[in-house]
């Protein structure tokens, strides 16, 4: 049994079918990238899974019990997070705050207590704070933890929408371009760090446009195109699939991935 | 059933006035995603100023167009000094902009005119017609015309004008509509300059039947929106059928349950609504992009 | 500086400041109307400035408080007691109500209060036989100056009332920070920023704004019951729609997002009608018109526009 399951997965809007049918699983402690032209679905796919959007047909399954149609707290207290592609960050707050929000399952003080400020209250913040302080250790943002999140640039956003959801101590893990808006040197190491989280057990399902990056760390490739499943394999099978280089990478994809098969 | 026919026959006249009303909020709805808290004000502004003309001696058909564009004015005033400035603020700012204008209007309202409850006579005078022994103001008969005439020329304008076909893929997609080239600017523009101007000539045709005043506005607005979620919001069929809806359930409620209770029947039935089928009669589910 | 102790520290002083100050009996009562209105907007603080939800209707809240300590003595129920009926009252009819609405997206909260503050108002208008109809009812006897003088403070009624009332508001505000800096209260902000990322963090994100709504609505029952008391006496206009509004334009002139902006927003809004007869002539241009403008140039509200304001000079002498 793999811990996240989909099976015919669809939703149209306005008559158009944004993901048509889609079913793949994904293991825990490996990498499942979900790659795709522009528009191919993969963001609707994940709005799906994640409970954002109300599936027309199909089914989600986590560790065999199907979640389909439950919306995203409940999804997220089976063991599920996500970042988001156009940021879903809380400008308001500071990073750490923004942090500290994703320990909200964790936290088991009630309302009166936090009114009130009692010690059970103050524990759980200072319980928090801590989880999240190491988080932003490991994506390489402690040094910012005191700023409003609105002053931190696109590629930082990008980081700690992965250490908002790493706190949650989720089992599954869905990334939505994790690397967009980072450098070399940055994309190499968020690169180490999704290796890291699945090395840890967690099932990892990521979107990447980046093809160095999605053939360095996927275990298993699904590449969608006009919302349906095109092709699905390990990364060298999808490399070579002829349907995929002609459906996907086109005349300027096709030299990134010669570029990747050097 | 002579009863019944009579209070079938006040709940179609204020219900006219509703479905007016719901029009406003939907056009501006759709064109900008704002929900317009003033839209009562519009109204009001429609009644006063003809009544004030009126007193002052000017005939009807000279005052009633007055006060039309006088509404208008005010509301292109809101979308250019209000919402326009206020950019790409949340929508709860948006929404508190629009109360604080709607109680701006009010008090300019009090000081401008007064504080006394106006009416005129009747464009057609005031004597009542008889019908199955039931009795209509022919003011009625104004007030249900002009709201279809209201209704269909909108129709025809949306669909077949220029300015008309952009204020709807402005609603369809103001992105998409920025991206083919349409002012969507202007199409907002146009939308609260409609919207206040049908709020205005409602205005104008009601206030011999329901009578006016500088806080009448409120009410107005608070049943302008339980037509528009009992039709679904963002639908203009749905705000005609809500409309005539609110004001026959209110007309019922005031005949045979209680006339202290009638404004009441509005707000019973934004909850029921809410509680039971928040799309409306004639709403469509909407998706927020993430 | 601990929040919750900075909190109370600042409320405190100015509490103390004012009695200090203050010359009559007349400013005495100004200043209980000024932390009376600072208790109910901390609670539309909560609301609009925690979770980004507007309400129309809070004075009907308002006015379950307030006439809860006028009617239920009649019945037995002592004035304090009949306090908390009301503020438990209050909060259970905001979750109910709250509880379909608040699915939905954050103006039908806005329209559905409209609509409920409407119909409480007109219960307490037509109702006479409980509520006295529009002329209103006498609030029975009661005088905090009393509880003063059992720990040997003597003092006016006036400033009893002050006294009272502060405390009360300092109270409000030292739990609405607290509050804010709980796990609830960061869910609660999340919501505000983005629901979509809060409930993927597992926030029940209907459920936080219900209880933010009844948290609103019991800060707002309160307020009443203490006007209620302090006149001793009450009408159907407290459950008015312009008193919401009035609420409403406090919490977002200073600053809706901080309690301290509850306080500046309630000590402007109530003061300046005292000092300028024109505002309370004006009422509906003023308020409105604050709104608007606030809004369109200033949109975080006075204390955190000051606080940035602050934090650039500062920022701009060190680096001198």
């Amino acid at each position: 049994m793999n811990r996240l399951e989909i099976e015919n997965l669809g939703i149209s809007f306005g008559g158009i079918k944004a993901v048509d049918s889609v079913s793949f699983s994904a293991a825990a402690g490996e990498v499942t990238s979900i790659i795709g032209p522009n528009g191919a679905g993969k963001t609707t796919l994940f709005n799906l899974i994640s409970g954002v959007y109300a599936a027309d047909t199909g089914h989600v399954r986590i560790e065999g019990a199907d979640v389909t149609g439950e919306p995203p707290h409940r999804l997220a207290r089976r063991g599920m997070a996500r970042t988001f592609q156009n940021l879903q960050i809380f400008p308001q707050m500071t990073a750490l705050d923004n942090v500290m929000t994703g320990c909200h399952l964790r936290e088991t003080s009630n309302l009166l207590a936090d009114l009130l400020g009692l010690p059970s209250s103050l524990r759980e913040t200072a319980k928090s704070r801590g989880l999240a302080l190491s988080a932003l250790e490991r994506v390489g943002l402690a040094n910012l933890a005191a700023r409003p999140a609105s002053e931190l640039s696109y590629g930082q956003l990008k980081r700690l929408e992965i250490a908002r959801a790493l706190v949650t101590g989720c089992s599954i893990l869905l990334l939505d371009e994790p690397a967009a808006g980072c450098n070399a040197v940055e994309t190499r190491e968020v690169d180490d760090l999704i290796h890291a989280i699945a090395d840890e057990g967690v099932c990892v399902v990521l979107i990447e446009h980046d093809m160095r990056m999605v053939m360095r760390i996927s275990s298993h490739i699904v590449v969608l195109d006009q919302g349906s499943k095109i092709a699905e394999g390990k990364p060298e099978e999808i490399r070579d699939n002829e349907r995929v280089i002609a459906a996907y990478l086109g005349a300027h994809g096709a030299a990134e991935a010669r570029a990747a098969h050097a | 059933m002579s009863e019944l026919l009579q209070f079938v026959l006040s709940g179609v006249t204020v219900g006219a006035i509703y479905a007016a009303v719901a029009l406003g909020f939907t056009l501006i709805y759709n064109a900008s995603g704002v929900v317009n808290f003033a839209q009562g004000e519009f109204v009001v502004i429609g009644g006063m100023t003809a009544a004030a003309l009126i007193a002052l001696g000017v005939p009807v058909i000279i005052a009633a167009p007055l006060a039309v564009i006088a509404g208008t004015l005010v509301g292109i005033a809101l979308y250019r000094l209000a919402i326009k400035p206020a950019g790409k603020a949340p929508l709860v700012s948006l929404v508190i902009i629009t109360i604080g204008a709607s109680i701006f209007l009010r008090g300019v309202m009090q000081v401008v005119f007064d504080k006394q409850i106006h009416r005129y006579e009747g464009f057609s005078g005031d004597d009542a017609l008889r019908f199955l022994g039931a009795t209509l103001l022919p003011q009625s008969l104004w007030i249900i015309g002009g709201s279809f005439v209201v209704f269909a020329a909108l129709a025809w304008f949306i669909g077949h004008t220029h300015a008309g076909r952009g204020i709807r893929a402005t609603a369809s997609n103001r992105f998409a509509a920025v991206l083919v080239g349409i002012n969507t600017g202007r199409a907002m523009n146009l939308s609260f300059a409609l919207s206040a101007g049908i709020g205005a000539l409602a205005g104008v045709l009601a206030t011999p039947v329901t009578f006016t005043s500088y806080d009448a506005g409120v009410l107005m607005a608070l049943k302008g929106f339980s037509a528009t979620m009992l039709g679904g919001v963002g639908s203009p069929a749905g705000a005609l059928v809500g409309g005539f809806a609110i004001g026959l359930i209110e007309a019922m409620t005031a005949g045979y349950i209680s006339s202290d209770y009638k404004d009441a029947a509005a707000f019973i039935v934004i909850l029921l609504v809410l509680f039971v089928m928040p799309q409306g009669l004639f709403g469509r589910r909407t998706t927020e992009r993430v | 500086m601990n929040p919750t102790l900075k909190a109370l520290l600042i409320t405190l002083a100015l509490v103390v400041a004012g009695a200090l100050i203050f010359p009559s009996s007349y400013y005495f009562r100004v200043g209980s109307l000024i932390w009376i209105n600072t208790i109910s907007v901390t609670g539309i603080v909560v609301l609009l400035g925690y979770v980004g939800l507007v309400s129309l209707g809070h004075a009907g809240f308002f006015a379950i408080g307030a006439y809860a300590v006028a009617v239920l003595p009649g019945y037995g129920v002592p004035s304090g007691a009949a306090l908390f009926v009301g503020a438990a009252a209050a909060g259970l009819l905001a979750m109910v109500i709250g509880r379909p609405i608040l699915r939905l997206s954050g103006y039908y909260l806005a329209i559905a209060t409209l609509g409920l503050g409407m119909l409480i108002w007109m219960v307490l208008t037509k109702e006479s036989w409980l509520t006295g109809g529009p002329d209103g009812m006498v609030v029975a006897g009661f005088n905090p100056r009393h509880w003063f003088a059992l720990v040997g403070i003597k003092m006016k009624s006036t400033e009893a009332w002050y006294w009272l009332t502060g405390l009360v508001a300092t109270i409000g505000v030292v739990l609405a920070v607290n509050l804010g800096n709980s796990p609830w209260g960061r869910a609660l902000r999340a919501v505000h920023d983005s629901d979509v990322a809060a409930s993927s963090l597992g926030v029940d994100v209907a459920r936080a704004k219900v209880v933010a709504f009844a948290i609103s609505a019991v800060y707002a029952a309160v307020a009443g019951s203490l006007l209620a008391l302090a006149n001793g006496y009450i009408t159907p206009d407290t459950a008015g729609f312009m008193h919401s509004v009035e609420m409403v334009t406090m919490a977002v002139l200073g600053g809706a997002t901080t309690v301290y902006g509850a306080i500046v927003g309630s000590l402007i809004l109530t003061a300046l009608p005292q000092v300028l007869t024109f505002v309370a002539e004006y009422e509906h241009i003023v308020l409105g018109g604050v709104m608007v403008a606030t809004m369109v140039a200033m949109r975080r509200g006075l204390v955190p526009a000051l606080g940035d304001l602050a934090h650039r000079l500062a920022m701009r002498g060190r680096s001198k």
